[in-house]
């Protein structure tokens, strides 16, 4: 029956799921975008001009991003705001793990963008998407509160293109999880654990 | 220089036979002390000629020193100033030699340089017998190698010193990522294997001092506050142990926004290290540039400021001070769970200082406003006439709402009245400076103790406030910013025409070898550069002493015997800011 | 009377919100309208703080740096830069990376061939700016910069950095206007040397026309006199 409908009127299947989805992809997304709470939690000099984009000049409430967690459980957004040390970074790769699906990430900055100024140092991580995926880079040292915002428009940009059917974090097998790195002599990202003894046995075979 | 040793000889004519034991020679303005003399030397100095406050300690590594090749690779400066008669340093230093530098700690007769030392022991490897808690302080134990030593070379190490020959004229755009082994910022000891690495052990000491404090009948434990969390202005990291809700033992880990300023400020010319101040305390960068560029003239004698910078210099450091008084009382309130409205009213005013700024320099937050002999840009007729509605206005309203807001209401009195006492004798002792230590009742105030600049030039009065507590501290930087209203105000009428820039300096310098601190009353205390010059275009040594950092030495024995959220509170008044803790 | 600091600060509260939002029922409805409106906020702007950025955004001053641009010449379409190096050499984070081109013969002519700046290292210090020579280096005041993807996007080259002369002169007018009298004075005091020289070349002319015609009369005189 629903298939002479369907013929009468001249929709086919795939595309009356498409015009549901369609709908329903907006409202998710825009939900979504609209109320985007961020992980209250700053790094360095970048935060305070997140303070400052939070603060009554710029005011952060116009996005529906006032609400600043402490808890990284409550939150949907990480504004990597200012220099990613070595010493930081296994902090920050839990704060990551611990937020729920759907997870953003900003990298405020050029220092967690690129290690910025810094990036020489012996005790600086050159970028923070070395370690976890970032979805906007925001240049700029600091970037204005303007351009923060800039960067939260790219993010609900970025929001609005995704659709729920393809999304994968309802998928059972995602995890998304980041393994924690080690403060060995320096940062052991533990996904490169096997590479790295495998190289150090290659040499000794040699020497040997 | 009054530094130098015959204005000390001239001074003290006694010093040097009572000490010649002890003193091995001079270098630069500095004694050099036997290292088993040296606990005598500062205890004599401490003691015996009041130079009772241990500004600053600095390690250095001779290893490529053009004129120190002789001499142990090591050494350690010390710099004493007197609280009670100002004035300037005396400096000494001993030495260590490279295989095993060992070097008594100071920290029984100073306790300010437990940090200092850790740093030292961290950054140089130089130990340092008696010293009660020798852990690293800014990186963490079990991290390979000192990486202060001038041997060291980081991941992305490219030349000794910058400009980098590969950016020009050849300079094919490589990312440094894309020249090491590990794509990345990493360097590994020789065959190091991760698959049988043992991660150290560490031990903090927490909850072991309890003398003062009555038993309770309750478990003790170690609650961990940090480094995320909302009220440790950054990434600060505190061990607390507790008995119930008091604090019995306080430990701080340092150095999770240590950004290696020094080490790359070693690699820069001197005039690149102008922009990076302003990473140092970031709420403050005018001040941080002002120090800077003060401890450089120094070692340029010649440089001549002309007087329409003078002014500017002091207007800008001013505004910082009033900017940053308020900014540090809006998020002790924060601490306080005055949630946000004291620090948006305090943001407020900020932005419209930053406007002035941003007019005049360019950039918000980092400003990189001074130059050797100078500031970078002129202000015109505009600016100076909002910079004076501004503070003839805005600013006295802005601090007296802040009072109306804050200084009798009585739920701050009950939260910061006889809490976090620090006693005179003791804040001097652990070295504190700025609002921390004349709100002990100490009136040492750099800009009355040693004027710089033209500071001498403005009638202001010296606050002090007898509290030693929070509400001392809160009341100190009211007080304080309407001083630099004061300032502000006198300045701003009696500035200058003219230039802003003697002769413009190329951009790199050279400047013969010698070496000098420098410490200029920053808002949140005594921020001194240590530089020691070789005669290139480098620093050889370049060091801050961040007044941050050394405040938070007396963290600790503020906050014992309180409840755990005055803690939050008294690291609240110190007013840190972790860009210049760990820098 | 204990309480009464309480309500005192209460009070400063009130004034606050008292004031913000009758200022918003007075800009009612031209705030809300949208549209693209520039800022600029009085010393003693009290009430309503806000700038609801992006439909308002703030004056920006001349002096504001955000990161380099690389100015070429609208007329002509060459470049000011001359690939002397000297940003590349002064700059604090070190992300400025210059080709100096070369002629056939392998000779350095004074032209970039390739300029990158490494957006995500610079810091913004506009030191480039202020000591290049050519006044070719400046600082844009775009801050609109956010991106998806760090490689390549984040690495400008020549082609993303350069920006025409007239868009200089739009965002610094009063460097503009100072530049242009600068070039102004330049060309008059080349012409006022052209000039004299021409007329200093006249009347060696003159002098020596002189001096033949004397030394013909002389030699006249001598003939007759021979
Ligand atoms: S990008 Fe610049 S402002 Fe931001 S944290 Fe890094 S140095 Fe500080
Ligand atoms: S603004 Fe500063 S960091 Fe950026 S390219 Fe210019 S000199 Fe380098």
């Amino acid at each position: 029956m629903s298939e002479n409908v369907e013929s009468e009127v001249g929709v086919p299947q795939a595309l009356r799921r498409n015009i549901f989805t369609t709908a329903l992809d907006a409202v998710y997304n825009w939900s979504r975008s609209s109320s985007t709470w961020p992980v209250m939690f700053g790094l360095a000099c970048c935060a305070i001009e997140m303070v400052a984009t939070a603060a009554a000049r710029y005011d952060m409430s116009r996005f529906g991003m006032e609400v600043m967690r402490a808890s990284p459980r409550q939150s949907d957004l990480m504004i990597v705001a200012g220099t990613v040390t070595k010493k930081m970074l296994p902090n920050i790769v839990r704060i990551y793990n611990q937020m729920p699906e759907p997870r953003y990430v900003i990298a405020m900055g050029a220092c967690a963008t690129g290690g910025g100024p810094f990036k020489d140092g012996y005790n600086v991580v050159s970028g923070i998407d070395k370690y976890i995926p970032v979805d906007v880079y925001i240049p700029g040292c600091p970037p204005t509160p303007e351009s923060l915002m800039h960067g939260f428009m790219k993010l609900h940009q970025k929001m609005r293109s995704q659709s729920i059917t393809n999304v994968n974090w309802y998928n059972k097998s995602y995890t998304g999880e980041v393994p924690v790195p080690i403060l060995g002599p320096d940062v052991i990202d533990p996904r490169e654990i096997p590479a790295m003894s495998k190289a150090v046995r290659l040499a000794r075979e040699a020497k040997e | 220089m009054s530094g130098t040793p015959e204005a000390v000889v001239k001074k003290f004519p006694h010093w040097i036979e009572k000490m010649s034991e002890a003193i091995v020679g001079e270098e630069d303005g500095v004694w050099i002390v036997k290292p088993n003399a040296l606990r005598a030397v500062a205890k004599y100095l401490k003691e015996k000629k009041g130079y009772d406050f241990l500004a600053n300690v600095a390690g250095v590594d001779n290893l490529l020193h053009p004129n120190r090749k002789e001499v142990d690779r090591f050494e350690v400066v010390y710099h004493f100033y007197s609280t009670e008669r100002g004035g300037d340093y005396i400096a000494i230093k001993a030495r260590a030699n490279a295989e095993n530098p060992v070097l008594p700690s100071l920290v029984p007769i100073f306790p300010t340089a437990d940090f200092q030392e850790r740093e030292i022991w961290d950054l140089y490897g130089i130990k340092f017998t008696g010293h009660p808690n020798l852990r690293r302080i800014l990186l963490w134990d079990g991290f390979f190698g000192h990486p202060m030593r001038k041997d060291y070379h980081e991941a992305y190490y490219e030349e000794e010193h910058r400009p980098y020959n590969s950016r020009y004229p050849e300079g094919h755009y490589v990312s440094q990522e894309d020249r090491t082994p590990w794509k990345n910022n990493l360097v590994f000891p020789n065959a190091f294997d991760p698959e049988h690495w043992q991660a150290p052990e560490i031990y903090y000491e927490v909850g072991q001092d309890f003398k003062n404090i009555e038993k309770l009948k309750t478990d003790r434990i170690v609650v961990n506050i940090g480094p995320q969390h909302p009220s440790t202005h950054g990434v600060l990291r505190m061990i607390v142990g507790l008995e119930g809700e008091t604090v019995t033992g306080l430990e701080l880990e340092l150095g999770y926004l240590h950004r290696n300023h020094e080490k790359i400020g070693e690699r820069n010319t001197y005039l690149m290290n102008i922009p990076f101040t302003d990473r140092l305390d970031y709420i403050t960068s005018m001040t941080n540039n002002f120090g800077y560029v003060l401890a450089v003239e120094k070692l340029m004698p010649k440089v001549v400021v002309p007087e329409r910078a003078e002014y500017l210099r002091v207007i800008m450091a001013e505004l910082t001070r009033a900017m940053n008084h308020l900014f540090a009382i809006g998020f002790l309130l924060n601490d306080m769970g005055a949630f946000y409205t004291p620090s948006l009213y305090a943001i407020e005013e900020r932005e419209l200082i930053l406007d002035l700024f941003e007019m005049a320099s360019g950039s918000r937050m980092m400003c990189n406003y001074m130059r050797f002999g100078g500031v970078a840009h002129d202000v015109d007729e505009n600016w100076v006439k909002l910079a004076i509605e501004l503070v003839h206005n805005r600013l006295p309203r802005a601090l007296d709402e802040m009072e109306a807001l804050l200084t009798t209401n009585e739920i701050m009195l009950a939260r910061t009245k006889n809490v976090g006492y620090l006693s005179p004798k003791d804040a001097i002792a652990y070295g504190t400076s700025g609002p921390v230590l004349r709100g002990s009742g100490v009136p040492y105030d750099i800009r009355k103790a040693e004027p710089y600049s033209i500071y001498d030039r403005f009638d202001f009065d010296l606050i002090t406030e007898e509290g030693g507590d929070v509400y001392a501290r809160y009341m100190m930087r009211i007080r304080e910013a309407r001083e630099s209203v004061r300032i502000l105000k006198q300045a701003l009428r009696d500035l200058p025409g003219g230039p802003v820039m003697g002769k413009p300096l190329p951009y790199m310098v050279k400047i013969p070898a010698n070496e000098a601190y420098t410490h200029i009353e920053a808002p949140k205390g005594e921020l001194g550069f240590y530089i020691v010059s070789d005669g290139t275009p480098n620093p050889y040594r370049y060091h801050v002493r961040a007044p941050s950092f050394v405040n938070l030495n007396s963290l600790a024995t503020m906050a014992v015997g309180h409840k755990i959220a005055d803690a939050i509170i008294i690291l609240g008044s110190i007013d840190i800011v972790l860009g210049e803790v760990d820098r | 009377m204990f309480g009464s600091g309480i309500l005192k600060g209460l009070g400063v509260t009130l004034k606050h919100i008292t004031t913000s939002y009758l200022d918003d029922v007075k800009s009612i409805p031209t705030r809300y309208a949208g549209g693209n409106t520039i800022i600029r906020q009085p010393m003693n702007e009290e009430g309503l703080f806000t700038i609801q950025y992006p439909e308002e955004r703030r004056v920006l001053p001349e002096r504001f740096r955000y990161v380099p641009m690389l100015i070429y010449d609208a007329e002509t379409g060459k470049d000011r830069c001359t690939a002397c190096g000297i940003c590349a050499k002064v700059c604090p984070a070190q992300c400025i990376w210059i080709v100096r081109d070369q002629n056939p013969d392998g000779k350095p002519i004074p032209e970039s061939r390739e300029f990158y700046v490494d957006i995500a290292t610079c810091m913004g210090c506009g030191l480039c700016a202020e000591f290049c020579p050519f006044d070719s280096i400046k600082m844009n005041h775009d801050y609109e910069l956010s991106t998806f993807k760090r490689y390549p996007d984040l690495v400008y080259d020549k082609e993303m950095l350069s920006v025409p002369t007239t868009y200089y002169a739009q965002l610094y007018p009063q460097a503009w206007a100072e530049e242009q009298e600068r070039a102004r004075q330049k060309a008059e005091a080349k012409q006022k040397r052209a000039e004299a020289a021409a007329a200093r070349a006249k009347a060696k002319e003159a002098a020596a026309k002189k001096a033949a015609q004397i030394k013909a009369a002389a030699q006249k005189q001598s003939s007759t006199d021979v």
